[in-house]
């Protein structure tokens, strides 16, 4: 009865900060929403109607945290196709089967399903979807609406449109164009500028703010019509009453058809595909690192698809880049999910009137932006730093996924893949041999340190992954496992990328993963899929840069050590609250004193996902304390902070020092503790110091002032600070 | 009197390559066990074979090696399936097959089909040597079976009479017995505390087992009881080539039918990918 009590009390504690973080999220999923369902096809209120629905079903019935759904990217490609196809009175039809597919995958438990996909033609897949929502929104974000057959075709006519773009005669085109091209720069520009207050609104919204501000001004104080061509905006947006009032006719007719439940297959596969993908990369970014039920949400998402078909909505799928908003604003539970629909609907029924005056190049930008970001060369870079095999799988999948179809394009990824292995293994017996067997053993070493442990036999690969992973499922993530792979001849890129993420995973609940045999695979050379991914580390010492120059003087000048090469050692850092939502990349520029109690260093890590993905670049001490002190985090007070207090963070007050309480911000779970080690002397060493961003995990101090790179002025500020901070505690 | 559940110890005999090492473990053996020999030829009787055989067996012969030679013509599975159960025979010794290229070992399809119907049990030797390997761990399965208290007394003794100093007895706990599906960390904390219960479930019905076997035998020996969690038949298999494991000793499987070898469990498993030298008790 206590722990139910105390379930309420936290849930209400985390209420204010979960609307808040809603409520960003319903800011990033309205545009998303009208333009999803615009590239669709659809009528562009089926994309908020389907997040509205996603979000008030899937948050009671669904298994994770801090996911949110509603319309996804991925299923752009497929219902761009069913819609044309079928009519959309029978793609709704194709809609409310897809969600009783859903729903019957999460009652057989195939939540697994997204295993049995090599991650490169799974890549490949999300590639072609990319160029299909971006070669078909390009032209419509320059103003130049055409038709084609495929997607192909498309994108071979993007030169032509931006010839044509080029020489409009007609000024409203020209309008159009140009909202198209500042917004695509938002998208683009967004991510690169770090202030909170700009950040506090998510990039595609302020396009919406600004294109309604645009059209305002035109109408009330330049009194004109609004420039850009009135087919350029947005229409059809009915008001809430007309939404409910007139429901879509649903046509079952086609339901005798192949080509019907071709659809419904298509829908139901990207569908699972991309909601699993996205719930496994948002559990990652979860502060609490609470594992999702992949099957409750399959289920979840089954139901919400078919209410959402019923209501002339899309499908509903769990979507990361809204998600990893939702992750970064302080989301942690179910109930932020909830208040997005609910601000979207609160959106529909005040301002549906205000979303025509958004225009259609505009929203289409953001559209183009996600395109690129799905097919970005970023990955097709990565891809081939893994393997050049891996780039002949993704190539294969990306073009017979543009050429033919998802499925079929899906479909042969996998078998290309399949092949590679063959062929690199040299033996095809290998694995149909070993196919069926049960490849994996787990058990508790009971002798010593009461570690896990795994031995895989014969291959490991996308085929048979989902046996590894079922045992790896099962370990309580605070305890130590080893995964051995002595005894395996074949391990693939796959795999090798899974056992990172479990890595992590592991990490991040103070447990440990270790791989081990891999030693063998890695001077095999007929083994290149047994990665251990080399990084190549160019040779600093001889091109360093200005700055480089500059810290290896200081470095010299105050007896430090100094390494420039990239580290990718970062598990010390992990237990801070500050990187839980955020995916550390690696170190590098490392300033440390002999005794190594005190390092400073360049870090490169990102936050959010996907389009919401943002890398940065900063400059951060880190101390290690010969004693223990309690967690806490330390910023200047600032218009945020008190944002955030309203949103549920308690401030601590250190008694007789107002001034201190006033100037900073201060967090922490033991608030007595924390009072007791804000001792007279520290409090005064805060208040006559430069201000910092300061966290403590309990043994470590983590210390950073600005989220950037510090100049050489400030490296050395910061080490001064740091080493009379350590004084002061270490005393 | 002396517990010895293996009296007479059979060989099938054929002229090959690796005839020599194959009379040499099985004498080695009926020397440890204090057993007699039954080498069975499937062949006519020459006196050149007999003549063969017995330069092998000299060495053996001055420390009391009790042989008899078998020749019985025709279908080799039949001869010595027939032969074993004519002379009484307690313990088949077969080899195995070392797979090109690869350090791995299967069972030839003779000595599969022996081991599916012999009503006596059988000892599959990974690499016959004619050199002595001593053999140090032994791993046994206790599943909770009827057969398994006699299995486990069985490797008892051979681990003593053989100079072992280690034995693991094996738990295999399998998905169906645990019935928690791990979704998410409710249900894995369920798991987890189930799993904890099923582990002490099965230690303690170990230790019932280990009351029943003979104070001497246990003497001197390490004892270990590891449980673990996988395909019943297969894990185990894939447990002691982990541990290295000199010797697999196993219940005889209960049944085999023709879905058996289809969808192979159990034994089957073990039979083509042999992890070590294994005793399967009858």
């Amino acid at each position: 009865m206590r722990r139910r009590k105390n379930k309420i009390n936290t849930f209400l504690k985390d209420l204010p900060r979960n609307i808040f973080s809603g409520f960003v999220v319903s800011l990033i999923a309205l545009p998303l929403g009208l333009g999803l369902a615009m590239a669709s096809e659809a009528p562009p209120i089926a994309g908020i109607i389907t997040a509205i629905i996603g979000g008030l079903v899937v948050s009671f019935l669904g298994g994770s945290h801090i996911t949110i759904t509603g319309p996804g990217n991925g299923l752009v490609g497929v219902l761009l196709v069913v819609i044309t196809t079928l009519g959309l009175e029978n793609a709704y039809a194709a809609i409310i089967f897809s969600g009783v597919l859903l729903v019957l995958l999460g009652f057989l438990r195939m939540g697994k399903l997204a295993d049995f996909f090599p991650s490169s033609a799974i890549h490949g897949m999300l590639a072609a979807i990319g160029l299909i929502i971006l070669g078909k929104q390009f032209h419509i974000m320059l103003g130049n609406k055409i038709l084609r057959d495929n997607g192909i075709e498309y994108l071979l006519e993007i030169p032509n449109t931006i010839k044509t773009a080029i020489n409009y005669s007609n000024e409203g085109l020209t309008y159009a164009a140009m909202a198209g091209l500042i917004s695509l720069a938002i998208m683009i520009f967004y991510p690169k500028i770090r202030n909170k207050y700009l950040q506090l609104i998510p990039a595609p919204m302020w396009i919406v703010i600004l294109s309604i501000a645009f059209s305002y001004y035109f109408e009330l104080i330049a009194k004109r019509p609004n420039p850009i061509d009135p087919n350029y905006m947005l229409s059809g947006i009915p008001n809430l009453n007309e939404i409910v009032s007139q429901l879509p006719e649903i046509n079952f007719g086609k339901i005798g058809e192949l080509s019907f439940w071709s659809s419904v297959i298509a829908l139901t596969l990207i569908a699972s595909i991309e909601s699993l993908l996205s719930i496994k990369a948002v559990d990652k970014l979860d502060p609490q690192k609470r594992r999702s039920n992949v099957n409750k949400d399959l289920k979840a998402l089954g139901l919400a698809t078919i209410g959402s078909g019923f209501l002339g909505g899309l499908n509903v799928v769990t979507v990361i880049a809204r998600s990893s908003v939702n992750a970064n604003n302080g989301g942690s539970n179910k109930s932020s999910n909830f208040f997005h629909a609910v601000f979207l609907l609160a959106f529909i029924a005040l301002f549906s009137t205000q979303l025509s005056r958004i225009p259609l190049p505009a929203l289409m930008a953001i559209l183009v932006f996600t395109g690129y970001k799905l097919a970005s060369p970023e990955i097709i870079k990565k891809i081939y730093l893994i393997g050049k095999e891996q780039l002949i799988i993704f190539f294969v999948t990306l073009y017979i996924t543009l050429k033919v179809g998802l499925i079929t394009g899906i479909t042969m990824g996998v078998l290309a893949t399949f092949i590679i292995h063959v062929i690199i293994n040299k033996s095809f017996a290998l694995f149909i041999r070993n196919m069926l067997k049960p490849n994996v053993l787990m058990y508790r070493e009971e002798d010593n340190n009461d570690n896990y442990y795994i031995s895989v036999k014969h291959f490991c690969n996308f085929l048979n992954y989902y046996r590894l992973k079922e045992k790896l499922n099962v370990v309580p993530q605070d305890k130590d496992v080893i995964v051995d792979f002595s005894m395996c001849e074949f391990v693939d890129h796959t795999i090798m990328e899974k056992m990172n993420n479990y890595q992590e995973l592991f990490a991040k609940k103070k447990g440990h993963l270790e791989v081990v045999g891999l030693d063998l695979h890695g001077t095999d050379s007929e083994h290149p899929f047994a990665l251990r991914r080399i990084i190549p580390i160019p040779n600093l010492l001889s091109n360093f840069t200005k700055r480089q120059n500059n810290i290896d003087e200081l470095a010299r000048d105050y007896n430090l050590e100094y390494d420039a090469s990239n580290d990718k050692d970062i598990y010390f850092l992990k237990q801070f609250i500050f990187f839980r939502t955020k995916e550390i990349d690696h170190i590098y520029n490392c300033l440390s004193e002999n005794n190594k109690t005190l390092t400073l260093f360049d870090i490169e890590y990102s936050e959010g996902e996907f389009i919401a993905k943002e890398v940065v670049r900063s400059s951060i001490m880190h101390i290690k304390l010969n004693r223990k002190i309690p967690e806490f985090t330390l910023d200047r007070e600032g218009f945020l902070e008190k944002i955030y207090g309203f949103a549920g963070f308690n401030d601590i007050q250190i008694e007789n020092h107002s001034d201190f309480s006033n100037r900073f911000f201060l967090l922490g779970e033991d608030e007595e503790a924390i009072k007791d080690f804000f001792d007279d002397e520290l409090v005064h060493f805060f208040e006559s110091n430069p201000y910092y961003h300061i966290e403590s995990n309990g043994s470590d101090l983590l210390i950073f002032g600005k989220e950037r790179l510090a100049s050489i002025k400030e490296i050395k500020a910061m080490l001064d600070f740091g080493k009379r901070l350590e004084e002061t505690i270490n005393h | 009197m002396q517990f010895n559940p293996f009296h007479t110890i059979g060989i099938g005999v054929a002229f090959s390559p690796n005839l020599k090492a194959n009379i040499y473990e099985a004498s080695r053996l009926s020397l440890f066990f204090h057993s007699k020999l039954i080498l069975i030829h499937v062949g006519e009787r020459s006196e050149e074979k007999i003549d063969q055989i017995e330069l092998i067996l000299k060495p053996f012969l001055n420390k009391g090696l009790d042989f008899e030679i078998v020749f019985k013509a025709g279908d080799p599975v039949e001869v010595i399936l027939s032969t074993t159960i004519e002379k009484n025979v307690d313990l088949l010794v077969l080899g195995a097959l070392q797979r090109e290229n690869f350090f791995k070992y299967y069972i030839g399809s003779i000595a599969r089909k022996i081991t599916r119907k012999a009503k006596c049990s059988i000892l599959l030797l990974v690499k016959p040597s004619v050199e002595r390997v001593p053999c140090q761990h032994v791993v046994v399965n206790g599943l909770d079976d009827p057969k398994t208290e006699k299995t486990i007394t069985a490797a008892f003794f051979v681990a003593k009479q053989l100079g072992a100093n280690k034995i693991t007895i094996v738990e295999e706990i399998t998905q169906q017995e645990l019935a928690v599906n791990v979704e998410d960390d409710k249900s894995l904390r369920r798991a987890t505390i189930k799993k904890e219960r099923l582990k002490h479930r099965e230690t303690s019905r170990i230790r019932k087992i280990m009351e029943h076997v003979p104070e001497k035998y246990v003497k001197d020996i390490t004892i270990k009881s590891q449980p673990i969690f996988g395909r019943r038949g297969y894990s185990i298999g894939h447990y002691a080539e982990v541990v290295r494991a000199d010797l697999l000793v196993m219940n005889s499987p209960s049944k085999v039918t023709f879905w058996d070898r289809l969808f192979p469990h159990d034994i089957e498993h073990i039979l083509t990918e042999l992890p070590t030298d294994v005793l399967i008790i009858q």
